[in-house]
Order: C-alpha cells, then structure tokens, then sequence
C-alpha cells in the first residue's frame, strides 16, 4: 500500500491472514503485505480498492484498529460479484490492495466535546477505527455515544465489540433493530428515534455518521433539532469509486469526488447537494 | 395526596399544557405498573386508555400466521403508546406488553373524548400533540418499509 504515491493504480499483493464471518451476509478480511513491503497507516474511516484477481475491483472501508496497522481488516457485504467472490477467499490466498484512500473522521475536532456516533447496518465498519481511536484516547473527549441501528438481531455487526463496549463506563453504546421476534430484549425502532434521548450536550458536540442515506438524512434532521451545527456534523458518503484518485470520475459528487475529497465531509460543506436526488 | 399533574407536566409529551387542561387530564388518569412479559392490551381489544411511559420499555407487537409475535417497535420513557381511543372503531391496532418492569399513567380514552367534546380548546392542544406522533411515527414506518439496511440492488450487478 505504500506504493500509492508512486504507483497507485498497481495494486499490491496482500495475503489474507484471517476471515471471519460477522453475520449471514458480511465478513471481515485480515490483510497482512505479501512481499517485506512496511505497511502504512491509515486515519480512520478511509478505504482501500481491494482487487479480486480476475474478478474486479471494489471500495472497502477499512475496519480495525489503526493503532495497529500490520493486521488491517476491511468488513464489507455480499452485495455483488466481486464481494461474493471476496467471500470465498481462504486464509493464505492473495489479493490486491491499493490505499488507503480518502478523508477521515476528524477525531481532533471532538477534543473536550461530546462525540456522537451514529452509524446505520454496514456503516458501523468505517465507524469502528474512529471508535478505537476515541477510546484509545479517551482522556481527550467528554461522552462518547455510539447509537447504532440495523435490520435485525441476527444482522447486528462486531457483536464481541459491542459487548466490549457497552461493559465501559466510559462509552454509552445504544443499540437498535428495525424489527425483532423472540427473545430480543432490547430496542426496535429506526436508529433516528435513538437521537433525541442520546444524552450529549448539543452546544459542545461533533456528530460522525454513516450509513444509508435515508438513514443520514432524517438523522441529520433529528440532529439540527437537538441544536448541533452542520459544521459539527460529519458524513461518510458512498458512490461508484474506481480509481480512488479523484481522476476517472465514476464517484463525482457535485463538485466533489467521493474518493479523494470524501468520503467523510463535513456536512455543511456538501448541504447544497445532499437532498437532491440527481447528485 | 399526589395528584398525576406533576408527572404529567414533566412529561414530553404533555409540555406546555395549561395547568387547567392538565387537571382535566390528570382527572381521566391513574398509576400503573406493569411486570416484565405482561401483556398490556391485545390487537383488536377495545381501546379505552392511552398509557404515558414514565419508566421501563414496552414492545408492540403484531402477530402474523406462523410467524408469531414481531415486534415493530419499543416505547421508552418519555413516549406515549396508543392512539386508537381516538379513532373509531377504538380497537387497537397492535399488541403491546412490558419488556421489563414499566411505570405509566393509564389515561382513560373515554373520559378524554368526552372532556375534548366539552373543551375543544384541550381536544386541539391533544391533538397537535398526537399529530406529532403520528408524523414521527409514519416516518419511522417509511424508514422501516424501505429496509435501508438491505443490500441495493443497483450495485448488486458489480460490488
């Protein structure tokens, strides 16, 4: 990876240490550099374009902890031909990787605010580094809040995590399905309805989100209720990104491109263009 | 003796209600508790009370055939469940039971029609109020029809 400046288009050969499954439709792939190539560091929330050989190539957020860059994950969902391909790889087998990519969460304006984390269905993947991080650094941020909503029970992603998490003091994790049968105790409804009740001072708070855009959009509605500012509200968008240079075009934004000056924006800054279907 | 007027006045819901139109409410309520798995009314029941949550969790359910009881929803603290005591036939639209042990105000539904037919100034402060419910809650239904979560079929073809 560290040859994106040099040759970004190459993609570098990366073993696959570990696979593990996180629900019926997503996964999670450790990637350790074939060659003695160093691996770089990422900033949470940035993506790498993990080439499939003889498949494609895909965007995939990088998931783990960049405390800890020799065993970079990326967790992404069966959605297509390259991420079921993806889905049948073993560990020892070989992919491509080029990155990272991409802005990231600007952890540094959360020092001494409440940071909020509101992440939809996969979108907790490129929320997960953030969270690391936070934590890793707990000292610097007042109350961190994760709200995250999901389909179902058995769709809820990094359960171990999650767990891990709501057992600290230090870290309030809410959690939501849109629909449950049998034994789930816990909260059913749409991860909007998690907003108004999170307890985090609006005057003093950065909000990160991502997920659908549904979901980011009446999230950022019951956000501005609760007083915080667009500046102060960041989300991470997702379109067709092929180059991952801001060269081809395929993720142009409005003025934009996805993958070069995004995916995370701050949203007062992409507000224009947010609510129009056409963009 | 404690009246229901201050826990109502502390609720969201009731916010900026007179202090008359509160004691007219107050006047159609009475505690409650319910234990954790009870049941608190049954779909197609006669809905004669709306229940003001003041602590505890209660789901509502919809039974289907051979799929049981799936919850479409939960109610906290600070939310209100039932509207169908406003709209006839007033039978309930979903089962609702206590996820864990839950403390409400059981608002009497007739007693309510018949104060709002005698006040209308108190059946339009309520009905703004459930108008915002009901909003809020055709959006969640919106956002849970469209199954966000699920996978997007117009990627499906590449990623």
């Amino acid at each position: 990876m560290n040859n994106s400046i040099a040759e970004p288009m190459q993609p570098v050969p990366y073993r696959i240490q570990g696979f593990e499954r996180e629900t019926h439709d997503t996964f999670t792939l450790e990637l350790k550099a074939a060659d003695k190539v160093s691996q770089p560091g990422f900033a949470p929330g940035q993506f790498n374009m993990l080439y499939v050989f003889g498949m494609g190539e895909v965007p995939v957020s990088i998931s783990s902890d960049p405390a800890d860059p020799e065993s970079i994950k990326h967790t992404t969902r069966v959605v297509g031909t390259v991420t079921k391909a993806m889905n049948t790889l073993k560990p020892g087998d070989t992919i491509g990787v080029r990155g990272p990519f991409g802005s990231s969460w600007p952890l540094e304006l959360g020092r001494g605010k409440d940071v909020v984390v509101i992440a939809g269905g996969i979108g907790l993947a490129p929320l997960r580094p953030a969270l690391f991080e936070l934590l890793a650094h707990r000292q610097r941020y007042h109350r961190i809040i994760l709200l995250y909503g999901t389909r179902t029970p058995r769709d809820i992603l990094f359960k171990r995590d999650l767990k891990r998490w709501r057992s600290h003091f230090d870290l309030e994790v809410y959690i939501t399905v849109d629909r449950a049968m049998g034994a789930w105790q816990g909260n059913v409804g749409v991860v909007i309805k998690l907003i108004p009740r999170a307890p985090f001072d609006p005057s003093n708070a950065i909000a990160l989100i991502c997920g659908p855009e549904v979901m980011m959009r009446f999230s950022l509605e019951a956000l501005q209720q609760r007083g915080i500012g667009n500046e102060n509200i960041f989300v991470s968008m997702e379109r067709n990104m092929k180059c991952g240079l801001g060269f081809c075009g395929h993720c142009q934004y409005g003025p934009h491109f996805v993958c070069k000056n995004g995916p995370v924006f701050r949203y007062d800054r992409i507000e224009p263009i947010f609510r129009k279907a056409e963009v | 003796m404690k009246t229901l007027e201050a826990p109502l006045r502390e609720h969201p819901f009731f916010q900026g209600l007179s202090d008359s139109h509160l004691e007219t409410i107050a006047g159609c309520g009475r505690n409650i508790q319910f234990t954790a798995g009870e049941t608190i009314f049954r779909e197609g029941e006669e809905a004669d009370y709306f229940y003001v949550i003041r602590h505890g969790r209660v789901a509502l359910d919809i039974h289907g055939a051979h799929r049981g009881a799936i919850t479409i929803e939960t109610v906290e603290a600070g939310e209100i469940i039932g509207w169908s005591w406003l709209v006839p036939p007033y039978r309930w639209r979903f089962s609702a039971r206590a996820v864990v042990k839950t403390r409400a105000i059981a608002l009497d539904g007739r007693c309510l029609r018949g104060k709002c037919e005698q006040d209308y100034q108190l059946g339009y402060e309520l009905f703004k109020r459930f108008a915002h419910v009901f909003s809020e809650r055709l959006d969640h239904t919106i956002i849970q029809l469209l199954d966000i979560y699920c996978e997007n079929p117009v990627k499906k073809s590449k990623r």
